[in-house]
């Protein structure tokens, strides 16, 4: 579904990503960790058109999109949650799903509420709220809400955990789990790599803008240099 | 007392009309934080097409100030477009922009008061409609006025429902709010960005023609001071935030007539700005804006 080929990003002249090469096939739940400013988010941005590539290829669902303006990929069937969820604090909950709906057609906008409402029972509860006024959590339900009105096909989470209690992270996982399941396919980053590698079928380890391992998440957890590095953890 | 009230009056008449030019300088600084300074001179074309539109092509006055407002729309768009874009594009600071707006500005002015184009000198605009005084009580008050006052309440609820009912609007204001969110909701954001231009310049022309309707005397130059005072109420409410564009404008109107009735016509706009300056001195951001680090 997703094919990234070579993938290198600038920023002015400090290049932050010098070719990064991964794959994620339908259905999967793949996973990019890796230490603050290895270029995970850089990669995400890459991917949904926020930044530009310098070169390389990234295909989606067979088309080149390296060129194509952040809007469209959008049409094409990639939602984004990006890091800091960057909901609209000063609208209200539903005005936020509604532009997560932007590009829907208005005929089924009510069916698509409420199957978000129906996954995140607390945004219905809060529906007139503004947004800024939502804890964490609900903060990222609506920012992941937001990104699955438009039911995308690849569903890209940047970091999703950032800041929320270890049983919110519990939920937030599950939740994430149940999206796969019911047809999403996930690329997901984490600094919270023990829970990345759990709900994962596939990871890739990155490195100040390489990819340095990857594999099924399985064998990843059990490797010893990913277990000093990242899991904070010693073999057992 | 009557004095008084009827100087409110030709108070709200003057400050509607700032409130009109300072919404659009309030939208597109929300949207892209750049100062238009060419918005001013939007206004003065305004002026103009509605002035030929109803002295020169003999349209009635309310189409000539629909015309005008459909002509600066894609003037407004075209300055975005050609102007400002493309620095956008290269990802220009913002000091550029702001400097290329100057230049839009003056090139405007100049270009205008060619011979082939509007002239470099004073029109009188001879009023569609024979002016009549209507007295409430003791206080009367000028068909004028009343026209301008109309006019300016329908627009500012025009605008509100396309800000708050419409898609464009939502767009706008998210937009506005955090551009990459919004494109990650396939807001396309250039289209947004001229939107906007198109609808604060559609609203500085309906101001131009109430200006002319009211002030009968149009030039090139003319755009300067109104734009210069529209501003000053967009930054006295607080940049950004529409509410605050209406309410610095209603006080940049009440305290520039007001000096000029009980004070000196010629402390006029040193009142004004003087207030402007205690204000920002006490509130920074402005009387409704939101408090916050800012660049220009």
């Amino acid at each position: 579904m997703l094919e990234v080929n070579d993938l290198r990003v600038s920023y002015g002249h400090i290049e932050a990503l010098h070719g990064v090469s991964f794959t994620v096939a339908e259905g999967e739940i793949v996973t990019l960790i890796g230490a603050n400013g290895a270029g995970k988010s850089t990669t995400l941005r890459a991917l949904s058109g926020l930044v530009r590539a310098r070169s390389g290829q990234v295909r989606f669902c067979g088309k080149a999109i390296t060129a194509v303006p952040a809007h469209k990929i959008v049409a094409l069937g990639m939602g984004h949650v990006p890091e800091g969820r960057r909901i609209f604090a000063n609208m209200s909950v539903q005005e936020n799903l509604e532009l997560g709906a932007y590009l829907g057609d208005s005929r089924t906008l009510a069916a698509d509420l409420e199957a978000v409402f129906g996954r995140f029972p607390r945004l219905r509860e809060r529906r007139a709220q503004l947004a800024g006024t939502l804890s964490g959590g609900e903060q990222q339900m609506l920012a992941m809400g937001r990104a699955l009105m438009l039911k995308p096909k690849l569903l890209l989470l940047d970091e999703p955990s950032m800041g929320l209690s270890p049983l919110l992270v519990q939920e937030l996982f599950e939740t994430i789990v149940e999206i796969n399941r019911r047809g999403t396919t996930v690329l997901l980053v984490e600094q919270n790599a023990a829970m990345a590698l759990d709900i994962a079928h596939r990871a890739y380890v990155l490195e100040t803008g390489r990819v340095v391992l990857s594999g099924p998440a399985a064998d990843l957890q059990d490797d010893p240099q990913v277990r000093q590095a990242y899991l904070g953890g010693h073999a057992v | 007392m009557v004095q008084f009230i009827e100087q409110v009056i030709n108070g709200l008449q003057l400050g509607f009309v700032y409130a009109l030019i300072a919404l659009g300088y309030t939208m597109v600084y929300g949207i892209i934080r750049l100062i238009n300074f060419a918005h001013g001179d939007v206004f003065m074309i305004g002026a103009f097409v509605g002035y030929f539109g109803f002295a020169v092509w003999g349209l009635p006055w309310p189409v000539a100030i629909l015309v005008s407002m459909a002509v600066c729309a894609v003037v407004g768009m075209a300055i975005e477009r050609l102007a400002y874009r493309p620095l956008r594009a290269k990802g220009a600071p913002n000091i550029a922009t702001l400097i290329t707006a100057i230049g839009v500005s003056l090139f405007i002015e100049y270009f205008t008061s060619l011979k082939f184009v509007f002239g470099p000198n004073y029109r009188v605009v001879a009023r569609p409609f024979a002016v009549q005084v209507f007295h409430l009580g003791p206080v009367s008050i000028s068909s004028v006025q009343i026209l301008v006052i109309t006019v300016v309440l329908v627009l500012v609820a025009g605008l509100q429902y396309i800000v708050y009912r419409t898609k464009v609007g939502k767009a706008m204001r998210a937009v506005s709010h955090d551009r990459d969110a919004a494109r990650l909701m396939g807001i396309d954001v250039d289209r947004v960005i001229s939107y906007t231009f198109a609808i604060g310049s559609a609203l500085a022309a309906a101001a131009g023609v109430l200006f002319a309707l009211a002030y009968p005397q149009i030039s090139p130059f003319m755009g300067i001071m109104p734009g210069l005072k529209a501003f000053t109420a967009a930054v006295l409410g607080g940049i950004g935030s529409i509410p605050g564009a209406l309410l610095g404008a209603v006080l940049m109107g009440q305290a520039e007539t007001l000096t000029a009735a009980y004070i000196t016509t010629d402390f006029r706009d040193a009142i004004a700005f003087g207030i402007l300056i205690l204000v920002l001195l006490l509130r920074p951001a402005g009387l409704l804006g939101k408090a916050g680090p800012e660049k220009v």
